[in-house]
């Protein structure tokens, strides 16, 4: 078909309107088992490969490498270190709610102790140059809690 | 030993950042048509077919099965797989294996995506996991940008190293026909751009684009009869290891350094600043061509900058990477790994045009995408 | 070319709903795989996932099954479609001179999500999703178009319910189900007429893993290869009112192929047993005539002339097929460990004698538009 008409051509677009897909994920005996420990006793837990030693966070069934069931818990505690951070200031599109992310927003990587592999959340500084990768943080508990990673508010530095 | 295979045609769409003018389907038609044309063959030449993309982007379930017409895959064999980001990669790799393994004899791979039609970084914030991690990620560019703030305080790289990244691809860009932005750069362009997740910036990030790419992979037999000198496929891998974003070790890059090694060794490269002509590689965001150099055996870790600094990397350097202007030029999500093998074929074969790098005999191509997923592919003029 | 064969498999049980999440599933199939050839990890060369972001709510679902299909440290590739897809690109992958051995794995959990609204997601976003049309739906207009055509009957078509229901008693893998007649069929719910809620698969939770072994490397594990023979699939047009819905060219195409290979030249003869993906009652008996067990149209005299019935000339998902169980994407690669069950002896209860060649078939996409056909033997030659 030549340019020119294509130029001249309307052209429409269907909008999806607010297709929303519900889900309801199982969360399994592990991760279960840790939500528990964040509503009920404020503890953050690992689990341990009594094969190679490494814990990891989150819990999981099994150790990647290993390919062994593990079943050790470990108390992590409540404080770690910044493994990593971003400051995300681009307003996309939450995926659960339809809405746009609240901007400035703070995303770390906790390292812990006791664990190899390191925890997401968020900081509740937003100014970058107020943050340094290797500062000390503390989880903050809310008040009702309700078995997710949200019972978690927040980390900050201490 | 499998069936010798060699890429003997290469399509791509002209990518821009909307294709208003063109249902998916069509676009895919484009691609297709442009790598028959490249080729001389005609689709019933074509005795099976490998799709993919990233299903959120477009929400369509079962691509393959909708995209028939486009692809005109209709009544022949038909795959699709997806793995994110380094979709492209894992549909050039499914190519070459239809045809080594002896079932098929000419096997059109093709990736796409038209990522106007939603938000991509919502999309995407969706690989990670719903329970733990997905709140708190931010899209492609957050675990990224973590990662270069690491990499600048371990080894004093800065922001400026990054952005010398994102002038050299896109400055390249402006050789490619096909690719989304070709916009002339300088650092100073980079630093002023507005911040997406600190430390990446706008002009540090790949754009989203809508585009397709097809490769038409052939057997030995059929590979000569339709070109004289096609791209032989020496050796593909892939490693991804992890689930969680928090399990990746961000300083040992593991997954890169398996890929890497594992490809090298099957293709038998002993030293590849040496022995690669050209690279394509899979580069999101200009932080990851600084820090995940040091991870394909280019130099010791926190070398990177010093190299790039350098121009070692430069289109008149000892080994040009993306000639083609890179994932920070053209970024149809689907299809981005597909091309950098397309275009690290267009290099062997002496096709590559104004973006062609001279004396071209062996050509890397890599793919990447979420938890640290990377694939790798060798190439080279002569048969292996 | 290189012949392979295949040495694992591995099933969870199939339930409505699971607790246990993805992961969890997929290493269960896996490991019970690994022990079934008497396997270590180490001793697979390569992994293909399958998984479908849409099912699983996540994009890049297969990164979340990574650890458990054993892909630390391996080449690992995700397909998305049914099973039986995978397993031919890991088929492919197994003799194309890379890798020895292929480990493929398969989850889904229909517990999770909300099904027609999924596939309500596989139709064309701009033409027809808007009208509503599921799988159900179109399920009914593929009956419907079939029955009219070559005389059907709602009875016929009741009796494949009956005939795999009933046969899912004998399998221990799916949900527990109670003895069921032609009249209860009949008089369930309807769903999208002329289907009935008896006559619609059951969606499930579940995962499964087979083990693929190239020639040179099949015969030192512990049991006795299942060799694959022949092997086809094919993709028929999009959208239903292009495609002949009375008829499945692509299962028909797909199996040309497959018997091709296996030299097979009169399937009800020279076959033992069948596990086909059968998701409404009348497909099973569309699948009979493309398959070419019957001539076109006499689908529904198969079934009344019991020919397929366990005690018949060639049973037909003695395990229960998907009207008993549905992972869906699943359900394809359980036919292929279900035949390879049949052909070792090892299927308890449903275990059809003299079994030396099996067919197993997978099917993907609206209305079976991409089909899938394997073909197994316990005879290397």
């Amino acid at each position: 078909m030549a340019k020119d008409s294509y130029q001249e051509q309307e052209l429409l677009e269907i909008k999806s309107g607010k297709a929303v897909h519900i889900y309801n994920w199982h969360c399994g005996e592990y991760l279960s088992k840790f939500f528990i420990g964040l509503r009920d006793k404020k503890t953050i837990m690992g689990i341990k490969c009594t094969s190679c030693g490494r814990v990891y966070v989150p819990p999981r069934e099994i150790c990647g490498p290993c390919f062994k069931k593990m079943d050790e818990w470990v108390d992590l505690g409540t404080e770690g270190t910044i493994y990593a951070f971003t400051v995300v200031k681009l307003p996309y599109i939450d995926p659960n709610t339809g809405e746009p992310i609240k901007v400035p927003r703070t995303d770390i990587y906790v390292k812990f102790e006791g664990a190899d592999t390191r925890l997401t959340h968020w900081l509740d500084e937003t100014d970058e140059n107020k943050i340094n990768v290797g500062a000390k943080v503390r989880a903050v508990f809310k008040e009702r809690r309700r078995g997710t990673i949200h019972d978690i508010e927040y980390f900050t530095q201490i | 030993m499998g069936i010798r295979t060699a890429i003997v045609g290469v399509g791509q769409t002209h990518h821009t950042s909307k294709r208003r003018d063109v249902n998916g389907q069509e676009l895919i038609n484009e691609a297709v048509r442009q790598a028959l044309l490249d080729a001389e063959l005609t689709i019933k030449d074509i005795d099976a077919f490998v799709i993919g993309n990233m299903d959120h982007f477009e929400a369509i379930n079962y691509v393959d099965c909708w995209g028939v017409d486009g692809l005109g895959s209709y009544m022949k064999p038909v795959i699709k797989v997806t793995t994110g980001g380094s979709t492209g990669g894992t549909l050039g790799t499914c190519g070459y294996q239809h045809v080594s393994s002896g079932l098929f004899e000419v096997v059109m791979a093709i990736g796409w995506e038209k990522n106007s039609e939603s938000d991509t970084q919502a999309a995407i914030s969706t690989c990670a996991n719903p329970i733990f991690e997905r709140d708190f990620f931010g899209g492609a560019i957050g675990p990224n940008a973590a990662q270069y703030s690491m990499y600048m305080k371990e080894f004093g790289a800065t922001q400026e190293d990054a952005a010398l990244v994102a002038v050299r691809d896109h400055n390249n860009a402006l050789n490619n026909p096909f690719a989304h932005v070709r916009k002339f750069m300088t650092v100073e362009d980079v630093m002023k751009s507005p911040m997406l997740c600190y430390p990446i910036k706008l002009l540090d990030s790949c754009p989203r684009s809508d585009g397709a790419c097809a490769v038409i992979y052939a057997s030995e037999s059929k590979a000569e009869k339709i070109r004289k000198s096609p791209a032989w496929v020496h050796a593909s891998a892939v490693s991804h290891d992890c689930t969680y974003f928090g399990d990746y070790d961000w300083e040992g890059q593991p997954t890169l350094n398996a890929a890497v090694e594992r490809v090298y060794k099957r293709a038998g490269i002993t030293n590849p600043l040496r022995e690669i002509d050209v690279m394509e590689l899979y580069l999101p965001f200009s932080t990851c061509g600084v820090v995940w150099m040091d991870h394909m055996h280019f130099c010791e870790r926190g070398e990177a900058p010093k190299l790039i600094r350098k121009g070692i990397f430069n289109m008149d350097g000892e080994v040009p990477i993306n000639p083609s202007g890179g994932v920070l030029s053209t970024n149809p999500i689907g299809a981005t790994a597909l091309i950098r093998i397309g275009e690290a074929a267009l290099q062997i074969m002496g096709r590559a045009d104004a973006r062609q790098v001279s004396n071209v005999k062996t050509a890397m191509a890599t793919a990447f995408g979420s938890c640290y997923w990377y694939e790798a592919t060798i190439l080279r003029s002569t048969k292996p | 070319m290189d012949k392979a064969a295949i040495i694992g498999v591995g099933q969870t049980k199939y339930d409505r709903e699971k607790n246990k999440d993805f992961p969890e599933l997929v290493y269960e199939a896996v490991r019970n795989a690994l022990d079934d050839a008497g396997m270590e990890l180490n001793d697979i060369d390569n992994v293909v996932t399958t998984s479908n972001d849409f099912f699983d709510g996540r994009t890049i679902a297969c990164m979340g099954v990574a650890d458990a299909a054993g892909s630390y440290g391996k080449d690992a590739t995700n397909v998305e479609g049914d099973g039986t897809f995978s397993a031919v690109y890991g088929l492919m992958r197994t003799i194309g001179g890379t890798y020895n051995t292929t480990l493929i794995t398969a989850h889904c959990k229909m517990s999770e999500v909300n099904p027609r609204k999924l596939f309500n997601q596989a139709f064309d976003p701009i033409y027809e999703r808007m009208l509503g049309i599921d799988d159900v739906g179109s399920a009914g207009l593929q009956a419907r178009a079939y029955m009219k055509r070559f005389g059907i009957t709602d009875r016929q078509v009741a009796m494949i319910a009956v005939k795999n229901r009933n046969n899912g008693s004998n399998n221990p893998l799916v949900p527990a189900t109670s003895y069921v007649s032609v009249e209860e069929v009949l008089n369930s719910p309807p769903l999208a007429s002329p289907i009935k809620s008896l006559e619609a698969s059951s969606f499930a939770d579940g995962a499964c893993a087979i083990i693929l072994a190239n020639q040179n490397k099949a015969n030192k594990w512990a049991k006795k290869p299942i060799w694959v023979k022949g092997v086809g699939h094919c993709t028929d047009t999009y959208r239903l009112g292009e495609r002949d819905l009375t008829y499945s060219n692509a299962l028909a195409q797909a199996a040309k192929k497959a018997y091709q290979m296996a030299g097979i030249n009169e399937p009800i003869r020279d076959l033992d047993v069948v596990e086909i993906t059968e998701n409404f009652s009348h497909q099973e008996l569309m699948w009979y005539e493309a398959l070419g067990f019957c001539r076109l149209g006499d689908g529904g005299k198969l079934i009344e002339a019991g020919s397929t019935e366990m005690s018949g000339e060639l049973p037909v998902n003695p395990s229960g097929g998907a009207l008993s169980a549905n992972p869906v994407q699943v359900t394809g690669l359980a036919r292929i460990a279900e035949a390879v069950l049949q052909l070792r002896g090892e299927a308890g209860r449903h275990q059809v004698s003299n079994v030396k060649t099996a067919l197993a078939h997978g099917t993907h996409g609206i209305c079976g538009q991409s089909q899938c056909v394997w073909i197994l033997s316990n005879q290397e030659n």
